[in-house]
């Protein structure tokens, strides 16, 4: 086994016991990334000097047995809508080519002081706002398990790197399943915290009240190691929340036994294809077996939830947004004759169809007249799915489903159809609108492409959800698949 | 004017004042922006750039709250901030964090007067958002080739007060606009300063037929940056609005810019694209619970305002409402007038002193009462070489001035008390021992400690000397002495 294609929790003990250096693995990934970076586009900017000199530092750490954390000397990747300092941050636009923060985000400060390798930055749909990728302002990624095919989105980039070896593990952005969607289609484990669990200080905001930073593993163990190294309160961030943060690796392994096990029915959508369809149930009975108390239950207004998010979040998004002005930094259109007209010009040329698209749907959403009608409603539409949420979790201590209703599809079959492209969020969405937390785990293969079954708890019991998926990976041992990508090497 | 008999005038005023702050009102960056060298203060918050996240300046709340509880507003026990969304180049994330329908306070009322007759306008609401920053163009701003951005104001907490509609007339939204300010100086929230846009004014002006209840088309006046200013351009509006009216015509809701220098308002193309804001609740703060002990507690802690302060200036001293309103329409200015008569001048004569000459020569020089040369302790000594008759009203009016115009007063001073100055120890240790003999209180507080005591036996000191006593040997005999 090549060191890339391990995990975090293997890679930690073998740098422990001296076996490897932090410089070994990291070279170790960046030549599985010049092997094939062209192929799946993963990364928008590979930071190769900065990898290096942080993994001669982590090795020093791990000589002197000091401060020594489970990420230190640890390769990791960063999905562009992160800001790292003196490194060029884009979020996957053109109208931020070339913007180079002053500041780092607070979970890269975090990532940092553990003594975790940074390999670059990873392709995303612009500003996070897609679910294949294909709107990335540079170009679109390929999925590791057929290069034909999507990896998902936004954070196709970074699942795309843990799924083919360019990275052990990854940070995504999740504001409706953009962690969890593109996990399910690469066959890596994805996990969208609750609102507040994680400080957005430094992440390009896409909408800010859904907008939530979560970790992109290989496996539960991992994703449960990287997100409790992000996790927790921070000052910069007022949304965030002052609950302790839990030892998520103290419950991981307790088991389904006794647990009560909700699926919605709702979450089981027209359009699902029949072998993701199989697959839940079976990872449904394989978790009965595990000894789980399985019902099945209703979020009644799962219905709304989507058409609820594409007002809220482009409704927000027109305001993030309205920054980019050209004025202070990014692309500035030459040529302007005028102010609107410079303002005008930039945003034409810098922006891509999609974000244009929400920005316009936003405003509207937002306009006098039009206010209570959309945004209004849709905040009301909110509460109910926050509802439905808490009254199933009366019944069930966590929700199963699938996390996208298909697998991966071919580069450009929805790129026409901006609802079909909506759709594949459909069964994400909720999580973000309730404030609750979400992961998807690995369950299976349709025609050699991977399925993801998605486990939601309770706001801020993200360790009842690790529970959960452990006790399914541990049961089910998808952990062994590796894409072609990763295994041709 | 007669032509307004025919229509009532209806004002409303929307103030906005930057709140005494150390550091801006969403992050750490210092408030100094006057003399800041451009964009020194800003950081990634202030600037917009992109994930940075606003966190809120307790202290700016806690300044409002203050403010609108001396405005005697109600606090809702909830608020939240919005984002108010328009683009320009001042205002570096393409919304300004302002409140929308749940501002901090609202339903207040300000008493003042006019002339020594009480009137009260109404408060809407008192709010806070965050200052823009400042464009500064190369020449006029329809030539220049570029503007510059400076952001050092940007994220500076600003309030904004605004009124009903209930001033009649430009003296009366002048008078509102002076007891205003000088609740918030008493208070400590602002420093009162218009020249400097710290404290800045916007005017609602419009015209109805007397006996109507309807408003008419309103006028919204900007760029108003004296108290002068703003009675000039309300009068000057309507004066206009009455000849359209009269020739027939019709208002059109507009924004107008006062031209200070050719004394006229202009009407200004609005500086949004569109006049719809887009406010949403801004969702990177959480709504704020304004806790009943936390008001309460920025309650009790009020000072005296200027309408006590004005009563107790009236029953104390015996001073006319007149003189009492206009001497506490600046802390100042009151703390000066007090400061004087503590030290032992007539108070009838300390205040036509500050009304008169002295005012006249602040006000032509643009400064503030705090920033003379001239102090109370020199002011209450000339009024003693004047009681005493050591010189006459006359001379006291030149030495005043020439006090006034020199760096420091005291030359002057001592040249009017000439020859006649007893510097002799001989002869002040005669008037040390009978002010100690009748002043057994004060040179008891002194002993105990009391420094203010001293202040009270020298200016004892100064009037048995008719104000011939040399003040400093006076104080080294008196502590001489009585130690
Ligand atoms: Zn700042």
């Amino acid at each position: 086994m090549k060191l890339f294609q391990r995990t975090i929790r293997d890679l930690h003990q073998m740098l422990l016991d001296r076996e490897i250096s932090s410089v070994e693995l990291t070279e170790s990934v960046l030549g599985h990334i010049d092997a094939v970076g062209e192929k799946t586009k993963a990364y928008l900017l590979v930071t190769r000097e900065l990898a290096l000199r942080q993994a001669k530092a982590a090795d020093d750490r791990l000589r002197a047995r000091r401060d020594v954390k489970p990420l230190t000397g640890i390769p990791i990747a960063l999905k562009d809508v992160l800001c790292v300092k003196d490194v060029v941050s884009t979020a996957g636009s053109k109208i931020l080519k070339g913007f180079t923060p002053p500041y780092s985000a607070t979970v890269v400060d975090r990532l940092e002081s553990e003594g975790a390798v940074f390999l670059g930055k990873t392709n995303c749909d612009e500003f996070a706002m897609g679910s294949s990728n294909e709107n990335s302002g540079y170009w679109p990624v390929h999925n590791p398990w057929g290069l034909d095919r999507v990896p998902g989105g936004s954070s196709g980039g970074s699942a795309a790197a843990v799924a083919s070896g360019e990275a052990i593990a990854a940070l995504g952005s999740d504001t409706g399943g953009s962690i969890r969607q593109p996990a399910a289609l690469t066959g890596t484990v994805g996990m969208k915290p609750t609102y507040g669990r994680v400080s957005r200080y430094g992440l390009i905001a896409f909408a800010s009240s859904l907008d939530q930073i979560g970790p992109m593993t290989r496996d539960v163990v991992d994703a449960a190691l990287l997100l409790q190294s992000i996790a927790g309160h921070d000052p910069r961030d007022s949304t965030s929340s002052t609950r302790p943060v839990p030892d998520y690796l103290a419950t991981l392994r307790k088991g389904v036994k006794g647990m009560r096990l909700g699926v919605p029915k709702e979450y089981f959508v027209t359009g699902m294809e029949p072998a993701v369809e199989q697959a839940i149930n079976d990872a449904i009975r394989l978790l009965e077996q595990q000894g789980a108390k399985i019902e099945e239950v209703s979020l009644p207004h799962s219905d709304v939830a989507l058409p609820a998010y594409y007002i809220i979040a482009p409704a927000e998004a027109s305001s993030n947004l309205a920054r980019y002005d050209g004025v202070r930094y990014g692309h500035q259109a030459p040529g302007a004759k005028n102010l609107i007209e410079e303002y005008m010009l930039t945003r034409q040329q810098g922006f891509g169809a999609e974000v244009k698209r929400r920005i316009m749907l936003g405003t509207y959403a937002l306009s006098s007249g039009y206010y209570d009608a959309y945004y209004l409603q849709a905040q009301k539409v909110r509460t109910l799915i926050i509802e439905d949420f808490k009254r199933a979790f009366e019944k069930v201590d966590a929700l199963l489903g699938a996390t996208s209703p298909t697998v991966a599809f071919p580069l450009g079959a929805k790129t026409q159809d901006p609802v079909a492209m909506y759709l594949n969020d459909i069964i994400t969405i909720p999580a973000n609108l309730g404030n609750v937390c979400g992961i998807s785990v690995p369950c299976g293969l349709a025609d050699g492409l991977p399925i993801g079954l998605q486990v939601i708890a309770p706001g801020f019991r993200e360790e009842t959800a690790l529970q959960v998926a452990y006790a399914f990976e541990a049961a089910a041992d998808f952990r062994k698949l590796q894409s072609p990508l990763m295994r041709a090497a | 004017m007669a032509i307004t008999t025919r229509y009532e005038v209806v004002v409303g005023l929307e103030v906005h004042a930057q709140v005494l702050t150390q550091s801006k009102m969403f992050c750490g960056c210092s408030t100094d922006y006057l003399v800041a060298p451009p964009n020194a203060n800003t950081c990634p918050v202030c600037l917009g750039l992109p994930g940075s996240l606003p966190v809120i300046n307790r202290r700016a709340v806690e300044a409002t709250i203050r403010t609108a509880l001396a405005l005697n507003c109600e606090i809702p026990e909830f608020s939240k901030f919005d984002r108010k969304n328009y683009f320009y180049p001042d205002l570096p994330k393409g919304y300004q964090i302002s409140q929308y329908d749940l501002p901090f306070s609202r339903h207040g009322h300000l008493d003042f007067d006019v002339n020594g007759e009480a009137r009260r306008a109404g408060i809407t609401r008192v709010h806070l958002e965050e200052d823009t920053g400042k464009l500064q163009h190369e020449g006029a701003i329809e030539q220049a080739q570029s503007s510059l951005i400076n952001f050092n104001r940007a994220g500076v907490p600003l309030m904004e007060i605004v009124s009903e509609p209930d001033l009649r007339s430009a003296d009366e939204a002048r008078e509102y606009v002076m007891r205003l300010r000088a609740i918030l100086q008493y208070i400590g929230v602002n420093n009162g300063d218009m020249e400097s846009g710290q404290l800045r004014c916007d005017a609602n002006v419009s015209l109805r037929p007397v006996g109507r209840i309807e408003f008419g088309t309103k006028v919204e006046v900007k760029n108003m940056n004296s108290f002068r200013a703003i009675h000039r351009a309300i009068e000057y509006e309507i004066v206009r609005q009455t000849e359209v009216l009269e020739a027939g015509g019709r208002l059109v809701q507009e924004t107008r810019g006062w031209n200070d220098a050719r004394g006229l308002t202009v009407s200004q193309r609005t500086k949004e694209f569109a006049e719809d804001y887009r406010y949403f609740p801004e969702p990177d703060l959480p709504p704020l619970e304004v806790s009943r002990q936390w008001v309460a507690e920025i309650g009790s802690s009020l000072p005296e305002l200027p309408a006590a302060r004005r009563d107790r200036l009236i029953a104390n001293f015996g001073l006319s409402p007149y003189d009492a309103s206009v001497l506490t329409s600046s802390k100042p200015m009151a703390e000066y007038f007090e400061e004087t008569v503590r030290l032992g001048a007539p108070a009838k004569a300390a205040a036509n002193w500050i009304l008169g000459d002295f005012s006249r020569f602040l006000n032509a020089d643009h400064k503030e009462i705090q920033d003379a040369s001239v102090k109370p302790v020199h002011l209450q000594q000339l009024i003693a070489l004047i009681d005493s008759g050591v010189i006459s009203g006359k001379m006291a009016k030149q030495t005043f001035e020439a006090m006034y115009r020199a760096p420091d007063p005291e030359p002057a001073l001592t040249a009017a008390k000439g020859s006649s100055q007893i510097s002799g120890d001989a002869e002040l240790t005669g008037i040390v021992d009978q002010v100690i003999a009748e002043n057994e209180k004060s040179v008891a507080d002194f002993k105990a400690g009391k420094e203010q005591a001293l202040k009270f036996l020298i200016g004892q000191g100064m009037k048995l000397s008719k104000g011939r006593a040399n003040p400093q040997r006076l104080e080294a005999l008196l502590r001489e002495k009585i130690a």
